[in-house]
């Protein structure tokens, strides 16, 4: 029964994996990856030699790590809210749309928003309402890392709060009515009550966001950006596709990507200890 | 002071309901808008003239998908995908899942394919060695590559076993002591039994098919082989907002069919608004079953 998954994961993902020698060499597809010449750490060495990929470790750093702390933020605000509310159809209402853009691709989203923030579009037309000019969105450099940020946030709070809301049911209902004879009002219930019980949830989910600090978003990234705001929003795996797959630098494309799956691979592996020893938590 | 603290209830409780809703219209207004562009005239499209309704209500863009071969193409392409990659990874997943989802005293060699399965989940070889890999494969330009690559997610593996591991023990030890072989337990008890984790993957799985554009595009030298999405990201997506100046921009989007833009993407998106509903039915349990255990 494990034959087809194996195989698959041999061949899809664990050969693949022996690609990696062309990090080390000046891979040359005429004549293969393991007569390509060795060179070493060179590629790994001239990485840092070369101004932009700093640049895009830090612009992939500086975007991923604010994703985390909003998407840890936003859809635990939402949970709270959505808990205060009493009457269950519009809690449903809610929810089934606020789930909803997390199904549609970055494709979809990217052409929709495009057409939203265009210059002719609906935003400009109320800045123009509010006596502003016109803002080219997707043309500023100083925006972009803006709108992607943000633009995650709105796609995934409602489903990033799936897991907020299963632990707030979670919590027993007796301690809210207890609360209250002791004349706690609802405030107090949520600062006292709510909120710690759903402490071990926060922690684990903060504590396997560490895997995600080098994760952008290569989709949202890919379908947003253009040539103009790559001085803050190129990131690695963007740099990876256009070094490797259009200007065809092989081998210093293989490095970088290298690069970044061994310290996420790190991280990650940290982060899962983390969550055994501080929460408890194995994924299997 | 009961006095106050209600009126005070009260008030978050308006503000509250006030906040979710526009949170909601935040989720709702972008598609309504794109719906409102593709069925509005072009010069009114063009003259931003179109803000929460249709002017000029035409129904010309979707008359020029239904004839516009290309699109058509690409469509066919991501509904073969879907039906033939879901049918696929799910067989896989659970082929995977089920040995995986028992015991070490059971399956002796449990947790070593564990560990590799979670090695693969973790680590890749990136971009290029993978797209390499592909190329000698012969996967370029075919269905095959196109179905294959995304094969088996691990992280529904993971789901689905979570879940067989919460099954009752004693549901498999009346069919042993009947003489059921593993393959009839799987097929007659597990799976039966399973219907709301193996729900929640299958429209994982088909919704991820139909949102994959960048395999489409890696895989695929030729435009005829492109699936819709990526079909959609290389034919308007790109178009909005390649590196122009101002001027420029401004005449490209008054020269491209931003109402035929909007009609493709919409009619991209329509697949999942419409297992959305059995979707949000399922994937709350399925989630919430699949990842805890005991």
């Amino acid at each position: 029964m494990l034959a087809p998954g194996f195989l698959w994961l041999i061949f899809f993902n664990v050969v693949p994996m022996f690609g990696i020698y062309m990090a080390f060499t000046n891979f040359n597809p005429g004549i293969g990856i393991f007569r390509s010449p060795f060179t070493g750490l060179e590629n790994f060495r001239y990485m840092f030699v070369l101004g932009d990929v700093k640049q895009v470790f830090f612009n992939t750093f500086y975007i991923a790590v604010s994703k985390v702390i909003m998407n840890l933020i936003f859809p635990l605000v939402f949970a709270l809210l959505l808990n205060e509310v009493t009457h269950s159809g519009f809690k449903k209402l809610v929810q089934t749309v606020c789930y909803m853009p997390h199904f549609l691709s970055w494709v979809i989203l990217a052409g929709i928003l495009a057409g939203i923030f265009s210059f002719d579009g609906p935003i400009n037309g109320i800045r123009g309402m509010m006596g502003l000019e016109p803002f080219l969105f997707f043309g500023s450099s100083k925006a972009f890392p803006h709108i992607i940020i943000w633009s995650d946030v709105w796609k995934e709070f409602g489903y990033n709060a799936v897991i907020y809301l299963a632990a707030i049911t979670g919590i027993d209902q007796g301690l809210y009515e207890a609360a209250a004879i002791d004349g706690a009002g609802r405030w107090q219930q949520t600062w006292h009550i709510t909120l710690p019980g759903i402490r071990t949830t926060i922690v684990l989910l903060a504590i396997l966001a560490l895997g995600n600090v080098l994760n952008a978003g290569f989709d949202q990234v890919f379908n947003l950006y253009n040539p103009s705001v790559y001085s803050t929003g190129d990131i690695l795996d963007t740099w990876v596709y256009r070094a490797g797959l259009k200007n065809f630098q092989y081998s210093l494309a293989t490095a970088v990507g290298l690069l970044k799956s061994v310290i996420s691979f790190v991280l990650i592996a940290v982060s899962y200890w983390m969550a055994k020893r501080f929460a408890n938590y194995t994924i299997f | 002071m009961v006095q106050g603290r209600s009126f005070g209830r009260k008030l978050f409780l308006g503000i509250n309901i006030v906040v979710l809703c526009l949170l909601v219209l935040s989720c709702l207004l972008p598609l309504w808008y794109t719906l409102c562009i593709s069925l509005s005239g072009k010069a009114a499209v063009a003259g931003g003239r179109v803000s929460l309704w249709p002017v000029d209500f035409t129904l010309s863009s979707y008359e020029a998908i239904v004839k516009d071969m290309g699109f058509l193409r690409a469509a066919g392409i991501s509904a073969g995908r879907v039906i033939l990659g879901t049918g696929f990874s799910l067989t896989v997943i659970l082929l995977m899942a089920y040995p995986l989802s028992k015991s070490v005293r059971e399956f002796r060699y449990r947790n070593l394919f564990m560990w590799v399965l979670i090695f693969c989940y973790l680590f890749n070889g990136g971009l290029i060695p993978w797209y390499i890999a592909m190329k000698n494969y012969g996967m370029i330009n075919t269905m095959q590559g196109l179905v294959l690559a995304g094969g088996v997610p691990v992280f529904n593996v993971i789901l689905v076993m979570n879940f067989f591991r919460n099954i009752p023990k004693s549901l498999e030890e009346a069919a042993i002591v009947d003489g059921a072989g593993a393959w009839m337990i799987l097929l007659r008890i597990v799976i039966p039994v399973s219907k709301p984790v193996i729900a929640t993957v299958t429209l994982f799985t088909v919704v991820n098919y139909w949102n994959e554009f960048f395999q489409g595009l890696v895989l695929s030298t030729t435009e005829k082989m492109y699936p819709l999405q990526t079909y959609i990201q290389q034919m308007v997506v790109t178009l909005n907002m390649t590196n122009m100046t101002l001027e420029q921009y401004q005449k490209a989007s008054q020269l491209s069919n931003q109402g035929l833009n909007a009609a493709k993407i919409f009619v991209a998106l329509v697949p999942v608004l419409a297992i959305y509903p059995f979707l949000q039915k399922y994937f709350i349990t399925g989630i919430t079953l699949g990842a805890v255990k005991e």
